[in-house]
């Protein structure tokens, strides 16, 4: 029997096992951040330990760090702690720091692919949930706890259990309008917000294929959304192309003997699969979650459910709870809904095509008098590319703020909050209560979903508007 | 970390399902460089109003469940981000164990690492338990990780799963740093053949 690709990585990467023991995991890149990382050197000094491999540690700010301005006079004295505490743990342990005051600086997983550190059949962690992006690349990517930043810090290594495998076949081409992002909320929305919980997905089908590498970054970004620790994509051309001449990727010799590898990243034929899911992408719509947890999504077309038609009580009263929260009702159309805030940006959608995609839409219009809106880029590179193309000037035209490299809304833990009891249109990943703010209501959508509903002020169906 | 055996304590009951762990420790609360005091932040847009007032009618501040150090919650508990200040937040509270039909991965693995003992149990049987600490706070739950049990005062006992490795680790209070420096050896191979 075959292997899947899964599989592959995963056994090049066992150190050892002890019988009835997790396995030792090596781990080929460390990415860290100033928020889930100082209690972990906290850990390594407390044991008087260094960093085992400090060149496959790579740090960046994102998370905490103010997106108007990057002088830290100016900021609130929490973040600015962070950002200091991060530069000294990296100077102390000798890691490579893409700082604010640099020019690669970005949200972690939108920097690590861009500098050439993610490549094919790595193994990538990060404390952050969202490290299941990298695996866009054919890499094992996942997030981890502080805890295991400093096992990784010290040893380079984990004990892991070695999760299921869920092959995930998105067949056909997708309609007019219809993005990743779409494709990855109907998957969540189908299959639940806890029905990967011990599997690794693997994205497979002709429409996954079809994609360029920012979009398998959405789909693999939001495997966790889906309860996955780690999505995969087998690479192919288009990831070696990505890859090709960055910073950290393979050259000369080496590239062709790293392609030559990569090449064998693929699921054998007979390989099985612990369980499987098909979708028809050409049936698939733009999406909308009404709810506060990504699973509670619906076509834009559609309406929110009524409890009736929920299967088991603690969904509905998973639903009740939600619509209390979100101000929403059983039955009522997304489409109408009005939005309060627009928010462009996060590691699922701040990318430069996702910039140029929401640009086209909004380019001659204007962002709606009642909607305040915001473009966060990913990293300071995606930032200077959009500048180079004009779109910083399309979108403050449109009446859009166009702001620093970071985190921002996403999470809202700069200043950077919607005030509560305001409708967020969001191509972030999470929806949860509070998340963008405290009582703020998050509507997940694609970039052009969300730049439709600037200029409309309320959740349109974008297809009529690139008709 | 602290080693485990058995438990004997109140609960509280939380029904609520998917609770992610931006519920448990909102993003504000996560700009500390130290793991201390985060149990102020703990459900804290449940637990207080925009204000800072105590919410009367959430568990947490009911005097009745004062002390408790189990929390009874609904499935997919500690979804969501892979903050460990999740765990602290409950472990600085005072909880030491976890009982719902089921946990979110990351969450899980956080919790084992920090000595917060979770306790994963059909969902009829948490159904009951909340139903239970409801009507009576002072009810008294043993677990018993030895034995793998949860008990209630009547004697019924419920069965749970937990991996054999951790179980060891959390009785005998060791954590897996030490153990991973073990294997230097083996990591040296490992580095010696790997193209990365
Ligand atoms: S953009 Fe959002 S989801 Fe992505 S790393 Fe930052 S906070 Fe996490």
């Amino acid at each position: 029997m075959g292997k899947t690709l899964f599989e592959k990585v995963w056994d090049a990467h066992v150190v050892t096992q002890d019988p009835g023991a997790p396995a030792v995991l090596y781990i080929d890149a460390h990415l860290i951040h100033e928020v889930t990382s100082p209690q972990a050197f906290g850990m390594l000094r407390e044991r008087g330990l260094k960093a085992h491999r400090p060149e496959r540690t790579f740090a960046t700010m994102d998370h905490a760090i103010p997106t108007r301005s990057l002088d830290m006079a100016l900021w609130p004295s929490d973040a600015a702690t962070q950002v200091r505490t991060l530069r000294e743990n990296c100077e102390d342990f000798g890691i490579t720091l893409w700082d604010i005051e640099g020019d690669v600086q970005g949200i972690v997983h939108v920097v690590g692919p861009e500098m050439g550190v993610t490549q094919p059949g790595m193994t990538i962690v990060c404390g952050d949930s969202h490290t299941s992006t990298h695996g866009a690349f054919g890499a094992l990517a996942f997030g981890i706890g502080t805890s295991e930043v400093a096992h990784v810090l010290a040893t380079q290594c984990l004990l892991q259990h070695k999760p299921k495998t869920f092959a995930i076949n998105v067949e056909g081409e997708l309609g007019f309008g219809v993005t990743a992002k779409d494709v990855i909320l109907a998957i969540i929305a189908k299959n639940g917000a806890a029905g990967g919980t011990g599997y690794v997905f693997e994205y497979r089908g002709s429409a996954i294929r079809k994609m360029s590498m920012a979009n398998r970054m959405t789909i693999c970004n939001m495997s966790i959304e889906g309860g996955a620790r780690a999505g995969m994509i087998a690479p192919d051309e288009t990831t070696f192309e990505y890859i090709k001449g960055r910073p950290y990727a393979p050259k000369g010799e080496e590239w062709d003997r790293a392609v030559a590898y990569w090449r064998t990243l693929v699921s054998d034929a007979g390989a099985a699969f612990d369980r499987e899911l098909t979708l028809d992408g050409s049936k698939l719509e733009p999406m909308v979650t009404y709810g506060t947890n990504p699973g509670q999504g619906v076509p834009v077309t559609g309406c929110i459910p009524m409890p009736d038609e929920l299967d088991d009580a603690a969904q509905r009263r998973s639903l009740f709870s939600a619509l209390e929260y979100m101000g929403l009702k059983p039955g009522q159309p997304m489409e109408g809904q009005p939005v309060d805030i627009v928010f462009i940006g996060s590691c699922t959608n701040g990318r430069i095509e996702d910039l140029r995609e929401a640009a086209k839409l909004v380019q001659g219009k204007r962002v709606a008098d009642s909607v305040q809106a915001l473009v966060v880029p990913g990293s300071k590179a995606v930032k200077a590319q959009a500048e180079k193309e004009g779109l910083d000037r399309i979108f403050s035209e449109a009446g859009f703020e166009w702001r620093g490299a970071g985190c921002s809304m996403c999470l809202a833990m700069n200043e950077d909050k919607a005030g509560a009891g305001k409708y967020v249109a969001s191509t972030s990943n999470r929806n949860f209560q509070g998340r963008q703010g405290p009582g703020a209501r998050s509507l997940l959508m694609s970039p052009i979903m969300a730049a439709a509903a600037a200029v409309n002020g309320r959740v349109v169906d974008v297809r009529d508007m690139l008709n | 970390m602290e080693p485990i055996q058995k438990l004997t304590a109140r609960a509280v009951p939380l029904r609520a399902e998917n609770v992610d762990t931006d519920q448990i420790i909102p993003a504000r609360f996560l700009t500390a460089v130290t793991k201390e005091g985060m149990g102020d932040g703990l459900f804290y847009s449940w637990r207080y109003t925009r204000e800072g007032e105590p919410k009367p009618d959430f568990m947490l501040n009911d005097p009745a469940y004062a002390g408790a150090e189990i929390l009874i919650a609904g499935r997919n508990f500690g979804s969501g981000s892979s903050r460990e200040h999740a765990v602290w937040a409950l472990t600085d509270y005072g909880f030491r164990c976890v009982i719902t039909p089921g946990f979110a991965d990351i969450f899980y693995n956080n919790s084992l690492k920090n000595g917060l003992l979770l306790a994963p149990l059909p969902e009829d049987a948490v159904n009951m338990l909340l139903d239970l600490v409801e009507e009576d706070p002072t009810t008294v739950i043993e677990v018993d990780l030895e034995r793998q049990t949860v008990t209630l005062p009547d004697g019924q006992e419920h069965h749970f799963e937990i991996d054999p490795f951790r179980k060891m680790c959390l009785l005998q209070g060791v954590d897996d740093l030490g153990y991973l420096q073990s294997k230097a050896e083996a990591v040296a191979v490992h580095e010696a053949r790997s193209p990365y």
